[in-house]
């Protein structure tokens, strides 16, 4: 029996699905073309990149970028390095509170970010029992320790997912068969394996940093959110200028990502 | 003088107690097999011995070494699981290296071990490919190579063969058994395949609701088992219903039949006899005589299975295949010769 292909009867078909896709594109496409061409206009009837070389070459900019890129970072290491041990340990030794565990990961999202600063405040001003407002260092310790909980729910997911992937309990157990501690079996075992679930993560956590204006502001710190929503007060083409370079780190971030994933050796190998 | 002593160990989960005061011996150098259907408990007292669960109680002793207070990265084990648990990111060498690595060996020292180590398993150009590149068996002698590196004090194996296909599985066990009998490592094996339990272990572990039902040679397994359970799950075999006739002696079938196993004094007894203890016909040396009618032909290639139908019994048979003389036909009587030594008694 041969089966009979029916090209017309597909046209209209394909012909719909792009459709639906241009439409899509352009959703998300026309805006950004129109941000991006606004942010040209500085200069009065001449495309330029005035606005980016005012943003650019703002001291302001530069230090809270470089803030919050510094925040970013050690938001990252201390989210991996809270996220991946809990999240190994839930699925080898307590699968049965998994459910438990996601639902206290989703609460960041539920619980307005406002309260949750507050919350640190109050918890940990100057006349608590662990004075962490008390200093430039000890206040942005504290906002790392908010920016990884804002991350959590992104963090734990992105490496849970990543663990799935592997049989966990018996890769562990032929680890500590083999004379490995919990440190190895972390760093040597786990980590490179879901390397790119942690740089998804890693990533998402990282964007969440950059652009973060509740608990910077509150806690008044120099960061780039903050910074932003008083470049937009104020002037006209400059915010427009730090979406499409806010817009263009994310972008960098993914091509690094999916370059990691593709360099990474037995990844490479498996093409 | 036992190397590896399992003494009264019972394990609990919950109110479910999975194994039940278990002991064992092991010498240095025997290869010893836990041999039992699933949730026997074999895979737990495997499990115990390497520190991945805690007895509820009785101890552990490797070389007089009481170990239960030792992790399982501190009790110098190797392991290799069903799942074979090679570590996708690292290479071959890689793998064979990792707990040489952890063990802090020099770089030149593990580079030699991990030269020998894929040699032995017959793998020597393997050390650069990735556990995705290799077929299920080469995985499994990898996992194997891995675990002999940091020259374990155990080797343990926790159904190795079990996710292989049959041909695999079959050479497999030659190679891991040549393996062992080379290095001389104490090795528990873990399978619920009572052919490779049989020809692979120096002694057998029959296992059965979390104890031992029966630790013996795999010829005594077979041949004398000491239980109902380890006689109905070792091999095939067919139950006889008798009557005690006298000391040594049972009546099956109006035939008065002598046999070797302790019988009660008086009343009904079970007996079984193994498919090859029964034979087609007289046969000299054969001293029972049985009619029966023929009720299923089994083809198997070199052996064929037949069924008949005696009194109320079904016996099997196993006779060789011999292209000149075919099976009998379904429906057919036959004469049935079997000797007494070879029935088993069950009890009542």
């Amino acid at each position: 029996m041969t089966a009979t292909i029916h090209p017309a009867r597909s046209r209209p078909r394909n012909l719909w699905s792009w459709i639906t896709f241009g439409l899509a594109v352009a959703y998300f496409a026309v805006p950004l073309i129109g941000m991006f061409e606004f942010s040209l206009r500085k200069r009065r009837d001449v495309y330029s990149l005035d606005a980016y070389a005012s943003v650019l070459n703002d001291p302001q900019f530069q230090s809270t970028f470089l803030f919050s890129v510094v925040m970013a970072i050690v938001t990252v290491i201390f989210g991996i390095a809270l996220v991946l041990p809990a999240a190994l340990w839930v699925r080898i030794r307590l699968p049965r509170l998994r459910p438990l565990i996601e639902f206290i990961t989703l609460l960041p999202l539920v619980i307005p970010v406002i309260v949750i600063a507050f919350g640190y405040i109050r918890m940990f001003n100057t006349s608590s029992f662990l004075p962490m407002t008390g200093s430039a260092m000890s206040t942005n310790v504290l906002l790392s320790f908010g920016y990884v909980t804002l991350a959590l729910p992104y963090m734990y997911r992105a490496i849970d997912n990543g663990l799935r992937t592997l049989d966990v309990q018996t890769l562990t157990e032929a680890a500590q068969s083999l004379g490995a501690g919990w440190m190895t079996i972390l760093v040597r075992v786990m980590l490179p394996n879901v390397f790119s679930a942690v740089l998804s993560g890693a990533f998402l956590t990282f964007s969440i940093v950059l652009g973060e204006y509740v608990f910077a502001a509150l806690l008044d710190r120099p960061a780039f959110g903050p910074y932003m929503v008083a470049i937009g007060g104020n002037q006209a083409y400059e915010p427009a200028a730090l979406a499409v370079i806010a817009f263009a780190i994310t972008w960098g971030c993914m091509v690094l990502i999916q370059l990691a994933e593709r360099l990474a050796p037995h990844n490479r190998a498996k093409r | 003088m036992a190397y590896l002593t399992l003494t009264h160990l019972e394990k609990s989960f919950g109110a479910n107690k999975v194994v039940k005061d278990f002991s064992l011996d092991i010498a240095k150098g025997e290869f010893v097999s836990l041999l039992g259907p699933s949730g026997c408990g074999k895979t737990t007292v495997l499990r115990m011995v390497a520190g991945f669960e805690m007895p509820s109680s009785g101890t552990i002793t490797f070389d007089g070494q009481d170990v239960m207070g030792l992790r399982p990265n501190q009790r110098k084990i190797g392991m290799v699981f069903q799942a074979y648990a090679l570590f996708p990111n690292l290479t071959v060498a890689q793998n064979v290296a990792f707990g040489l690595k952890v063990a802090g060996v020099s770089a030149a020292e593990q580079q030699a071990r991990v030269t020998e180590m894929l040699a032995l398993i017959g793998l020597p150009d393997k050390g650069p490919s990735y556990p995705f590149q290799l077929s299920g068996g080469q995985q499994q002698r990898v996992a194997l190579a891995r675990a002999l590196a940091v020259k374990p004090r155990v080797l343990l194996l926790d159904e190795p063969l079990s996710a292989l296909d049959a041909k695999i599985r079959v050479s497999l066990r030659t190679e891991i058994r040549e393996i062992q009998r080379r290095l001389g490592i104490t090795t528990i094996f873990v399978t619920h395949d009572q052919e490779e339990a049989l020809s692979m272990s120096d002694r057998v572990v029959v296992m059965n609701g979390g104890i031992a039902e029966q630790v013996a040679t795999p010829f005594d397994i077979y041949n004398r088992p000491a239980t109902a359970f380890v006689a109905s799950f070792v091999g095939a075999l067919s139950t006889l219903r008798a009557e005690v006739a006298g000391p040594g002696r049972v009546r099956f079938g109006g035939t008065e039949i002598a046999v070797s196993g302790a019988l009660p004094a008086s009343g009904p007894v079970t007996l079984a006899l193994r498919p090859e203890a029964a034979h087609l016909g007289r046969v000299d040396g054969r001293e029972v005589v049985l009619q029966g009618t023929i009720r299923d032909v089994h083809f198997m290639g070199s052996v064929i299975r037949i069924k008949a139908e005696v009194g109320e019994a079904m016996l099997s048979m196993d006779t060789f295949n011999r292209a000149d003389t075919p099976p009998p036909p379904v429906g057919a009587t036959a004469e049935i010769s079997l000797s007494g030594r070879d029935l088993i008694v069950l009890g009542t």
